[in-house]
């Protein structure tokens, strides 16, 4: 097939001004690339230009031109829908576990539907379905979760008995299977002329296509692009979109400035056949058996199968460049297990005549999930690409996405799980993600259980307490790289396969982590937390404050010594950040945010300060440990530490102040713990993180102090409603949306981001609502938990989905977060919702298809919190990151 | 009784040994890479010997191995034995005289050998001064003799040979009068020990070989694949000529009590061996011996056993066939192992298994489908059988134990049963010998490059 997709695009000419198909003989091939007798030559200038002919490129290409910008230039180094495009196995497959991908992807669908009567392009569209096996319980679960989001997207989709998979497509073999998810109206396409199609659509916008131009680098100039280098010249352009698929790492790093794209390529191979003796329908269903980590669609009568093997080859680690990709290796004896699956899968296919093995490497990312966005470091440099193998299936709804960045300034939708600025530089080691992606191209098929971590790629940034929690029992999990702590497993215990043992239903660290939680709340816990990310913004005069006042929305002119809980919101009043800032000095912020907030939060905040030489902005995240010392008992500990006084009178909540601990000096304690809970956290400068840890652990000894991780901190915060950036909060959610007014200095004096839309929220009302919800009828020992992304309905409707859940230890029950909208009953219009809305209404929570009820709540109980609090006490209602 | 692969796998590998001839200035300029040896038990103990060493006076390297019968006494001292006979065989004669006047003034000795030993390959330490003994009357007869010629590889083998069976058979007759050692002698020499030794020095490889252990030689053929040549002729009845210089070497009235159901005298099964005086000696000297020796030895009735039809001794010899090769550049590896492996493997088999052993995995040739019709049930076939074969390779670093494998673990496919490999490897020691017979491999490498050097020059 590959070949014969190769005879079929080098008979196409491509015409830019008569996008019609062509066929021409040999001799008459021009090597030019557009109608005109002699290659076009290149504009000097664009405001856009895309780097990359597949998918992708033209996809954005596309949008874009139909959002309006009309001075586009598209650059293909070879020819367009060349690369992986052309290889692509042509599944728009809308089953996604992530929101915004199965977004993306149901947007293509319908996209690709309607692109051959929009431009006259044969697009081979067929609406054939897709049916999704398990041939294990819990890999139905994980389709029954699915399958709910689907519903409730309104995109059809039904869990199916085994017997029902053979009406469907009479080739299965069915006794090994105990469910399916059939998804009807999945469909396949002609990849490499879904591209073309939509190259047509942008070339009769205005759209400048030119072939065989390669991109040598991109020109950046005070962190702003300003053109393109080519082997036929130069573009000068405002905007620069990196789509070159899996040379996307490259050319990022070909300029002197580079720009980090974390992608590195896979092998993968597919198998096509001849026609079998009476050839299969067209619109057989599409099935995948990520079990047999393979997938099967009906291909010119017979069939296309390839997969995901457990054991991938990693290809281009060294850079390896070339123009198109040639027709690399078949290997058979690497495909033998997928062929075994296959005929495991599909026994009457064993006299079926083999076509061809196809190699086409795909490229991955270190997250599974794909790359798109703005540059951290060059403003106007955008990226598109590791698409993690569904390029395809994303590619209508990722350019949409994309383009609207461009054009709008932010997508319509929330990307951040998308986002390239979720990575940093320590993504972009070679060896890293050689190895992470060796991981991530099995991990497709492989079954996603809540939790789950990866493997490869760990121990990069570590605390310097690290070997002393590791010897005492940590189990790990990576943030950003940074290894935290989930739990410590106690000494003796015989759980050896506590990492292994994962599933849908109550894990086996249940009691450990329960037994944390009550020291938290009966004595005091330490918790390693030198993740999150610190930043110091000081200046010589009131340029810090007057900044700050600007770019966060609670009021920072407090006393010195004081720590403020604030939103940085954007525009439109969401929240890019949500931070802690302490006041340490008339004129210098210590600021606290999500550890993947590094390269967020410093873009964010470097492009709105002022080119100020006297305001300065520092990244001091690796210069502190921080030990958060949760608990009734941490004040005795601390003061014993410091022989200071500690309890609420001479050191209040949410109050900061540098002080020596043991030996140490010049410790920032700041009275805030994350959770609700008293305690402290201690900002330790890093040579002293082992002195001080021992001083705290022997000092605590007898108030019964112990180690604690992540998994007892979040189900302290969500037991108290405590929200979390990234998890349950993101670009799209304001403070008024979430209960948090009371973080919005609304009359602090003076304008600041966001301002408008929260005055007029504060009016109007909100359209959703962060609310809390305590499971009634749930069996923890039996049921599924709930994880996050499970559908919220109230009297039966749907209305939204949760962020977030954990068990909580004191309520013994489970506590899940989500917003409620409001839809119009007749129009399905989002209206206000109301405390009103929320009060009166029945809830359900449905996990993988079981719906259990809910009670929701819009504030938390105020018997969890341990001490009684100053009316304006603010940890109270709501402030929390993990 | 099940073993897990981890099981079987350290019972295969017990005994494994390997030897790189070292590089020197980055460059290996042996035509020897090294070798790869094993030994797999069917006796307890084991009845099989091997030897590995390098002459240090002379170039050359010398390999053994050593199938023992009637007890592991004879083969051990062949093995411990027998290279510093070919060694001291092949020395010029001013190298012996300076060893012997070395000896003679108590001066340190040259170094002759330089031993590859696996720990569990031990030498006698009481016999050792007895065996020296032995060892200088042989040189300082060669002394004598000094002919003045260079000594030729083969007369040289054929010489050790058969001194070293001599002095065995003398020591015996003379005994000892420490009481141990007498009786080491005397289990030495009756019992018995096949032998198949090789001499390797730049492109001229000798094999002497006494009895049924077998040397063959791996062969890459231009197109990849690989064939046997052997460098050995079997000592037994399945060998006609050896059949017909038996007959030949007794009257004709004897003929047909000579060889009985396969076996010499109806006894032996291989025709030359060291050792087993009870085929070499008089029945006058046989039983004055046993008589005058150790109770132990009078109260063995094997020992005590005339063979029938015993008119005109001797009826065994040790003297071995000698065979020479020039090596080539396709010459791979040389394999010689004694007959357990021979039983369970046909010589061509063991040149397959060992060559894409030795040439790896990333050898096989990948599978292209190119324009043949293959169905996808043809190609999951013949991808399940690769991956077996590749899968057996991957467990082992020594392509001794890798053979071994194969010969225990083989089904009527060709490939390695792990349930077949357990159940042999599980027998209990008396039903073990029954199933399969003590296994000695010794695979030596050759070095391409050095050998093409060799050729060209020539």
């Amino acid at each position: 097939a590959a070949g014969m997709f190769l005879r079929l695009l080098s008979d196409i000419q491509w015409r830019a001004a008569h996008p019609k198909w062509r066929r021409m003989t040999g001799s008459q091939r021009s090597t030019s690339t557009t109608a005109e007798p002699h290659p076009l030559s290149l504009p000097a200038q664009a405001q856009v230009v895309i780097c990359g002919g597949g998918i992708m490129g033209t996809s954005v290409a596309y949008h874009l031109s139909k959002m309006g910008f009309k001075d586009i230039v598209l650059l293909e180094q070879g020819r367009l829908a060349a690369g992986t495009t052309r290889f692509c196995a042509g599944i728009v497959s809308t089953a996604r576990p992530v929101s915004i991908e199965l977004k993306m992807a149901h947007y293509s669908n319908k996209l690709y539907q309607q692109l051959e009567q929009e431009t006259g392009v044969q697009t081979g569209y067929m609406k054939t379905g897709s049916i999704s096996l398990a041939q294990t319980q819990d890999r139905l679960i994980s389709l029954k979760r699915i399958a709910s989001s689907l519903n409730v997207m309104g995109i059809p989709c039904e869990i199916i008995s085994p017997k029902k998979v053979s009406q469907l497509h009479p080739l299965i073999n069915i006794h090994d299977l105990v469910g399916a998810m059939y998804v009807p109206e999945d469909a396949l396409v002609s990849s490499a002329n879904v591209s073309l199609a939509l190259a047509t659509a942008a070339s009769r916008n205005g759209v400048q296509i030119h072939e065989r131009t390669s991109v040598s680098h991109v020109t950046i100039q005070k962190g702003q692009v300003t053109g393109v280098e080519t082997d036929r010249g130069r573009i000068q352009c405002e905007y620069f979109v990196n789509c070159a698929g899996q040379w996307a790492y490259e050319l990022g790093h070909s300029g002197e400035e580079p720009v980090h794209i974390p992608v590195h390529a896979c092998e993968h191979f597919y198998l096509l056949t001849h026609p079998l003796q009476e050839p299969l329908s067209s619109s057989l269903p599409t099935i995948v058996d990520p079990d047999g980590r393979i997938y099967i669609r009906n291909w010119q009568g017979g069939i296309l199968s390839g997969g995901f093997e457990k054991n991938p080859k990693p290809l281009f680690t060294e850079g390896r460049n070339q123009l198109e990709i040639q027709n690399l290796q078949e290997d058979w004896d690497h495909f033998g297990p997928l062929l075994s699956a296959l005929l495991r899968r599909m026994p009457g296919l064993e006299a079926l005549q083999i076509m061809q093995l196809v190699n086409c490497p795909e490229s991955f990312t270190p997250d599974m999930r794909c790359i798109m966005g703005e540059s951290p470091t060059a403003r106007g440099y955008f990226v598109l690409a590791g698409m993690n193998s569904a390029g395809i299936s994303y590619g209508g709804g990722a350019g949409k996405y994309l383009a609207e960045w461009i054009v709008n300034g932010y997508p319509s939708e929330n990307v951040w799980p998308l986002d390239l600025k979720r990575f940093g530089t320590l993504q972009s080691s070679r060896t890293f993600l050689r190895h992470r992606v060796m991981e991530v191209m099995p991990l497709m098929y492989d079954l996603k259980v809540p939790r789950w971590d990866f493997q490869t790629g760990r121990q990069l940034r570590t605390s310097p307490l690290y070997d002393r929690l590791d010897a005492q029992g940590a189990r790990w999990m990576e943030k950003h790289g940074f290894e935290r702590v989930k739990y410590f497993v106690p000494p003796g215990s015989d759980l050896l396969d506590l990492d292994h043992s994962k599933t849908f239903y109550k894990p086996d660290w249940f009691d450990i982590v329960g037994a944390e939680v009550k020291c938290c709340k009966e004595a005091v816990c330490v918790i390693d937390m030198s993740s999150f990310t610190k930043f110091e913004i000081s200046s010589t005069g009131d340029q810090a404050l007057e900044n700050l006042q600007y770019l966060f929305s609670n009021d920072l002119d407090v006393p010195v010594g004081h720590v403020v809980h604030t939103g940085m919101l954007n525009e439109k009043g969401g929240y890019e950040n949500d931070c802690s800032i302490a006041r340490l000095s008339k004129r210098s912020f210590f600021m606290i945010s999500p550890t993947d907030q590094q390269v967020h939060c410093w873009t964010w905040l470097k492009n709105r300060l002022p080119d100020d030489s006297n305001l300065v902005l520092e990244d001091v995240t690796w210069k502190y440990t921080a030990l958060n010392l949760i608990g009734p008992r941490a004040v005795d500990v601390l003061s014993e530490l410091s022989y200071a006084p500690m309890t609420a009178e001479h050191f209040p909540s949410l109050f900061c102040k540098e002080m020596s601990v043991g030996y140490a000096n010049g410790i920032r304690v700041m009275s805030i713990t994350h959770t609700g809970e008293p305690g402290f956290v201690l900002y330790i400068p890093i040579e002293y993180a082992l002195h001080v840890y021992n001083e705290v652990m022997n000092m605590g000894q007898k108030y019964g102090i112990r180690n604690a991780g992540y998994y007892a901190l979040r189900s302290l915060r969500i037991e108290k409603f405590f929200a979390f950036w990234g998890q349950d909060l993101d670009a799209f959610t304001t403070p008024m949306e979430c209960g948090r007014e009371f973080q919005v200095k609304l009359d602090k004096g003076m304008e600041f981001l966001g301002q408008e839309v929260l005055l007029e929220q504060k009016q109007n009302g909100v359209y959703k609502r962060f609310t809390m919800f305590i499971l009634e009828d749930h069996d923890t020992d039996m049921d599924l938990w709930p994880w996050w992304g499970e559908p919220i309905f109230r009297n039966g409707r749907y209305v939204g989905k949760t962020t977030s859940s954990a068990y909580s230890y004191t309520l013994e029950r489970h506590v899940c977060l989500g917003f409620v909208h409001h839809f119009d009953e007749q129009t399905g219009e989002e209206l206000v919702v109301t405390t009103d809305f929320i009060n009166q209404g029945e809830y359900e929570i449905d996990i993988a298809g079981q719906r259990f009820q809910a009670k929701a709540k819009l504030y938390p109980f105020s018997s969890l919190f341990a001490q009684r609090r100053r009316k304006d006490d603010v940890e109270l209602s709501g402030y929390q990151r993990e | 009784f099940y073993l897990t692969p981890p099981q079987v796998n350290s019972i295969l590998k017990a005994n494994e040994y390997s030897f790189k001839v070292p590089e020197f200035d980055g460059k290996n300029v042996s035509s020897v890479l090294g070798f790869d040896s094993n030994q797999l038990p069917a006796n307890a103990p084991i009845e099989d010997r091997r030897s590995a060493a390098t002459c240090l006076q002379t170039r050359g390297m010398l390999l053994g191995v050593f199938d023992g019968h009637a007890g592991c006494a004879c083969a051990q001292a062949v093995s411990e034995r027998l290279f510093y006979y070919i060694a001291v065989s092949l020395l010029p004669h001013e190298t012996l005289l300076e060893i012997e006047n070395a000896v003679e003034s108590g001066r340190a000795l040259l170094p002759i050998l330089q031993w590859h030993k696996h720990p569990n390959d031990y030498f006698s330490k009481e016999a050792s001064k007895l065996y020296f003994n032995s060892l200088r009357t042989y040189w300082q007869e060669l002394i004598d003799l000094n002919s003045g010629e260079t000594t030729d590889v083969r007369e040289a083998l054929i010489n050790a040979f058969k001194r070293l069976d001599n002095d065995i058979s003398l020591e015996a007759q003379v005994g000892d009068p420490n009481s141990f050692l007498n009786y080491l002698v005397l289990r030495v020499a009756f019992s018995g020990s096949t032998a198949c030794v090789a001499h390797v020095d730049g492109v001229d490889l000798h094999v002497a070989n006494t009895g049924d252990s077998r040397a063959m030689l791996g062969v890459q053929e231009e197109d990849g694949s690989w064939s046997a040549v052997n460098l050995s002729y079997d000592h037994n009845a399945q060998n006609e000529h050896e059949v017909e210089r038996v007959k030949m070497e007794h009257p004709k009235s004897e003929e047909k009590s000579l060889v009985k159901q396969d076996r010499l005298l109806g006894l032996l099964m291989p025709f030359r061996a060291f050792g087993d005086v009870k085929f070499k000696w008089s029945i006058e000297l046989q039983k004055r011996v046993v008589e005058s020796g150790p109770d132990q030895l009078n109260d063995n009735e094997y020992t005590k056993f005339i063979p029938p039809n015993y008119y005109t001794p001797p009826y065994l010899t040790a003297e071995p066939e000698v065979i020479h090769h020039k090596l080539r550049p396709q010459d791979k590896f040389l394999v010689l192992a004694t007959d357990g492996l021979w039983e369970t493997m046909h010589r061509q088999d063991v040149a397959r298994i060992v060559g894409e052993y030795l040439t790896g995995v990333h050898h096989q040739q990948p599978i292209a489908v190119g324009g043949y019709k293959v169905t996808l049930g043809q190609m999951h076939g013949l991808l399940t059988e690769r991956r077996a074969r590749i899968s057996s390779v991957f467990e082992d670093q020594n392509a001794a134990t890798h053979l071994i494998r194969h010969a225990v673990g083989n089904n009527e496919f060709g490939t390695v049963d792990h349930e077949r490999l357990s159940k042999m490897l599980s027998l209990p020691e008396e039903l073990a010998r029954m199933y399969r017979d003590d296994i000695t491999i010794i695979v030596v490498q050759f070095n391409s490059h050095v050998i093409g050097a060799y050729q060209n020059e020539e």
